[in-house]
């Protein structure tokens, strides 16, 4: 270190006795936020008054310097004028950087052209602006189901898991502000714990290409992003309030954002949401109430060359689960399925009683950036998540208050990405994650751990090429490979032990064994390879096509391997297979689509076939001393999945446009020959919207939603011996319930406040005729009918 | 560089603060669970006991509950029944029937007859004066074979006609075969 200093102050010493005025200063001049090179700029030597003005390209080259400190101003038609200080010494290469008319910016966001595309060959659709501020006071499921291909394994209507293109909990991987969700997401009634209103952006990616966020998203990946704050001096906000019929409740979420023209922006969000319970048609639905509270923070530097962001948000929902869905063996299964009405039916409540879920989940994350001249963009950020989860069963005695379940989930991860531009044609973005994953079941519950404690270790890097033909052809390549490691503590009972013969399979990893279980210490290694390959041509304006093949390789979650004992709220028994291997998928996408004034459409038909595939199937009934219980088996197999989602605009006359979408997804088991069990029936969407700017920016809009029924089933049925009145049922517990069709009206209107602001009121019926109906893919649609016609009345202040 | 050094180190300050739980886990006990039914019919007249238990000690493992009957019952006899429910998971076994009368309330015991001639009437009530059912009085008739079933409904309908309208969840189904000689 000394040398370098000594060494700096003798070249000093040397250049100020060596007075040269024949120094040459040369660089570009470009673009502050997209990197374009600014041709026709003028620079301005003050002192000296020489000026030069660049070329196309950007370049410019003022001679004649002394080794001096020099004030150059550069101007240019679309940009601030800028004075920047250069202190020349012998030639020199230097960037200038111009910042945009700040209108000019403000419209690039309007437009919503600060969010990058994710993938360039896999079909991307998104949900933003007006269209998700009408689901505030829903979930992320309700916004998403929205979208052509993408549907939700729901529980009740306020655990809506989403579901893209058949697939669905750990096969959809949820991109939350830049942090991948860690929250227990394997659960078919864990719904994702993100607040909608926190986010301004949700963009769903049908396929695992995006191999920068994961490898293994067989289905897709989902991700919310907030828009980027201006970069100028301001002070915004909205609040929207929404309150409905039905549940009797509605949310309120606030939002404030303060930038500045440094760069330096700071928001504040919040939102709450109570109901009550919900009603059917004909009945309440008793317990089915949700209190949500969630607060979101962010602050950091926003500059074109480097900046820095801290966001942290804090998710906390109640939610109660229909009481009349929570059973004990199969002979109460028979007596809920065979009754028309739940067996329970109590009066309107507020209250959210047992069966219930309390989620906590607060999401931390730093991230910096840095643009280095030849190497490109370099991101680090690190993130940190921990989700509570309390499970409320009915229990009794000391236990009545205490939970069934109770995880913590604690996640850190490190990732390190670089975006560069090798030439102007060929751009690579690369990366490395590591990821540091503890589960604690807290004992205190008193019953045996759903989930077991773990300690879990990934790896992960990739690399993705995506290169610039021509005009009409992109061609985009990938590959990621991660390694998990799981440290595990399981305690497993010693008759499935047993019975498994885990004892021979699995001698070694005994730690203890007590009178009736066994504690085991399992540690699982696995080497996941992922890959993309794609295509996009663009041609007469108008057209695009793409082509895309992603392999995916998904390690089995702990629910898959671990799952042994009684699934109260799915009242059945689970067990997991600590033998399995990853699973392995190949997915092959065409997108087929045309942008136009009038008419617009896209076709995208897919197939994905995922080898070892984990699917959880009744085998047998169980006798327990509380009656016979259907078993509930993870096994592997190789499955098929095929579906076409079609979109389609036409806008008829000046105000009025038409919508379409048709989504259909069918799956099979290649071993049994056999239907996949809860894949979504073909629906199609249609609506009619008017909308007038000119008058308070009216918007009316008339939507159809048509769900088909399930037809391609596999039969689990099966036949219980009831004692008490000495018959033998069939447990049916997989016919498809009927096709429905649902109406639904949207309103909203604007009206300026001040100058600044701006109210918007509108009016929302759902389910417009009440109409009685059962999704196939409700979990509680054995015990209950859905959601009966509601009212909402959304108001929202921009300010 | 600096920045880097700092969150690298905030990284695995935070790995080894949460990785270093490394004890393994406390066992957890079923503490709900009732693994064993035990009724004993005691003849009010001369005569030996008879015991009907059901046990399945692994729970909602895979072993199927074992079933006992210790013996015929007697043509025209009546019994005093009494019904012991036990969680023999904790050591020593938690007794289920205290907790079960305790709430008495929001549980009852229901008697199902197949093809045995015999009948059953709950002889404790909760506080509001309806059949609780852990005692009972069975009384035996003409001889025949056949199957007496004991059903424990939690928060059942109360006052109710029978388990058809009694609604509730099904915290115990166990059937015993008997003969009345």
């Amino acid at each position: 270190m000394r040398i370098y200093v000594l060494l700096l102050l003798l070249l000093s010493n040397f250049s100020a006795i060596s007075q040269n005025c024949n120094n040459t200063l040369s660089g570009k001049v470009i673009d502050l936020h997209d990197g374009s090179l600014l041709g026709g700029a003028t620079l301005i030597v003050a002192g000296t008054e020489q000026t030069v003005v660049s070329d196309i390209e950007g370049n410019y080259t003022i001679n004649n310097l002394c080794d001096l400190s020099y004030n150059i101003q550069v101007s240019h038609p679309f940009c601030l004028t800028k004075g920047i200080l250069v202190k020349v010494n012998g030639n020199m290469t230097r960037n200038l950087y111009l910042e945009h008319h700040l209108e000019e910016l403000n419209e690039i966001i309007v437009k919503g052209l600060s969010y990058n595309q994710k993938s360039n060959s896999i079909i991307e659709k998104k949900i933003g602006g007006d269209d998700l501020e009408r689901f505030s006071s829903g979930s992320l499921g309700d916004a998403l189901n929205s979208l052509s291909g993408v549907s939700s394994l729901n529980t009740g209507n306020t655990v809506v898991k989403p579901m893209i293109n058949g697939l669905h909990s750990s096969r959809v991987v949820i991109i939350n502000n830049g942090v991948r969700m860690e929250d227990q997401e394997w659960g078919a009634e864990h719904a994702p714990n993100v607040d909608i209103n926190s986010t301004d952006n949700i963009t769903v990616i049908k396929g695992a290409g995006a191999l920068q966020y994961s490898g293994d998203a067989i289905g897709g990946i989902i991700i919310t992003e907030s828009s980027k704050v201006a970069v100028k001096d301001s002070l915004y906000g909205k609040t929207i309030s929404t309150s409905a019929s039905n549940g009797r409740g509605g949310s309120v979420s606030s939002q404030l954002t303060k930038s500045y023209k440094t760069g330096w922006f700071g928001t504040a969000q919040g939102t709450i949401k109570r109901f009550g319970d919900f009603e059917a048609p004909n009945y309440m639905l008793s317990n089915t109430g949700i209190f949500e509270r969630n607060a979101s923070f962010r602050v950091g530097l926003n500059r074109f060359k480097y900046g820095f962001e801290a966001y942290y948000s804090l998710f906390k929902n109640n939610i109660g689960i229909l009481r009349a869905s929570h059973l004990g063996g199969a002979q109460d299964q028979v007596r809920a399925i065979n009754s028309s009405r739940p067996l329970i039916i109590n009066d309107f409540t507020y209250d959210i009683n047992s069966p219930k879920q309390e989620v906590t989940h607060h999401l931390a994350r730093f991230k910096a950036f840095k643009r280095f001249d030849g190497l490109g963009k370099l991101s680090l950020q690190y993130d940190y998540q921990q989700n509570s989860r309390l499970e409320f069963d009915i229990r009794r005695g000391d236990n009545r208050d205490k939970a069934s379940l109770d995880l913590k989930l604690t996640t850190h991860s490190v990732m390190l990405d670089l975006e560069s531009k090798l030439s102007e044609t060929l751009n690579l973005k690369s990366g490395m994650v590591t990821r540091y994953q503890n589960n604690v079941a807290n004992p205190e519950t008193g019953v045996r751990r759903l989930i077991p404690d773990y300690d879990k270790y990934d790896l992960g890097i990739y690399g993705i090429l995506d290169y610039r033909l021509n005009d009409q052809w992109l061609l985009e390549a990938g590959g990621r490979f991660d390694y998990t490691f799981m440290d595990v503590f399981k305690f497993y009972r010693t008759s499935f032990w047993e019975s498994r013969n885990y004892d021979e399979l699995f001698p070694e990893i005994v730690i203890e064994e007590s009178s009736n279980q066994i504690l085991t210490n399992p540690q699982l290694n696995f080497y996941n390879t992922s890959a993309t390959l794609g295509a996009n041509y663009a041609f007469e304006k108008e057209y695009k096509i793409s082509f895309n093949y992603s392999l995916a390789s998904r390690a089995p979650n702990p629910s898959e391997l671990f799952s042994e004992g009684l699934h109260h709220s799915a009242s059945r028994i689970e067990l997991g297979d600590l033998s399995f291997k990853a699973e392995i998928a190949h997915k092959f996408t065409v997108n087929f689509q045309r942008e136009h004034d009038v008419f617009s459409f896209s076709v995208n038909p897919y197939i994905n076939t995922i080898n070892d595939f984990m699917v959880i199937e009744p085998t047998g009934i169980q006798q327990t001393i509380r009656g016979n219980f259907q078993v509930w088996e993870y096994r592997q197999t190789n499955a098929q999945l095929l579906g076409v989602d079609i979109d389609a605009v036409f806008e008829f006359a000046r105000n009025l446009r038409y919508t379409h979408q048709f989504s259909l997804v069918k799956g099979y088991d290649q071993f049994r020959d056999n239907a996949l069990i809860n894949i979504p029936s073909a629906n199609t969407k249609n609506e009619i919207i008017y909308r007038n700017p000119e008058f308070q920016n009216l918007r009316l809009a008339l939507q159809s939603d048509f769900v088909f029924r399930q037809n391609e089933f596999p039969d689990n049925n099966f036949e219980v011996f009831i004692p008490e009145t000495q018959t033998t049922e069939i447990v049916d517990v997989s016919t498809p319930p009927d096709a429905y069709h649902l109406l639904n009206f949207n309103s909203s209107m604007d009206f300026n406040m001040n100058e600044k602001s701006i109210l918007t009121l509108g009016f929302n019926v759902t389910n417009i005729a009440n109409t009685t109906y059962r999704n196939y893919l409700n979990r509680l649609r054995f015990y209950a009918d859905d959601l009966g016609r509601n009212f909402l009345l959304n108001i929202k202040i921009n300010y | 560089m600096k920045k880097v050094q700092f969150l690298a180190t905030l990284f695995f300050t935070g790995v080894m603060l949460t990785g270093c739980s490394d004890d393994s886990p406390e066992l957890i006990n079923e503490e709900e669970v009732i693994t064993t039914l035990t009724v004993t019919l005691t003849p009010n007249a001369t005569g030996t006991a008879v015991t009907l238990q059901t046990r399945d000690l692994d729970g909602d493992g895979p072993n199927a509950p074992v079933v006992t009957v210790t013996g015929n019952l007697t043509v025209g006899a009546t019994y005093t029944g009494r019904i012991v429910l036990l969680n023999e998971t904790e050591s020593p076994a938690e007794d289920i029937t205290l907790e079960v009368e305790k709430e008495a309330d929001e549980h009852q015991i229901f008697y199902t007859f197949a093809g045995l001639n015999a009948t059953a009437v709950a002889t404790n009530n909760d506080a509001n004066g309806n059949p609780l059912g852990t005692k009972f009085t069975l009384t035996a008739g003409a001889a025949s074979t056949g199957s007496l079933t004991f059903t424990l409904r939690h928060e059942p309908k109360k006052p109710n006609t029978g388990l058809a309208d009694a609604g509730g969840e099904t915290d115990i189904s166990a059937s015993f075969n008997i003969s009345i000689q």
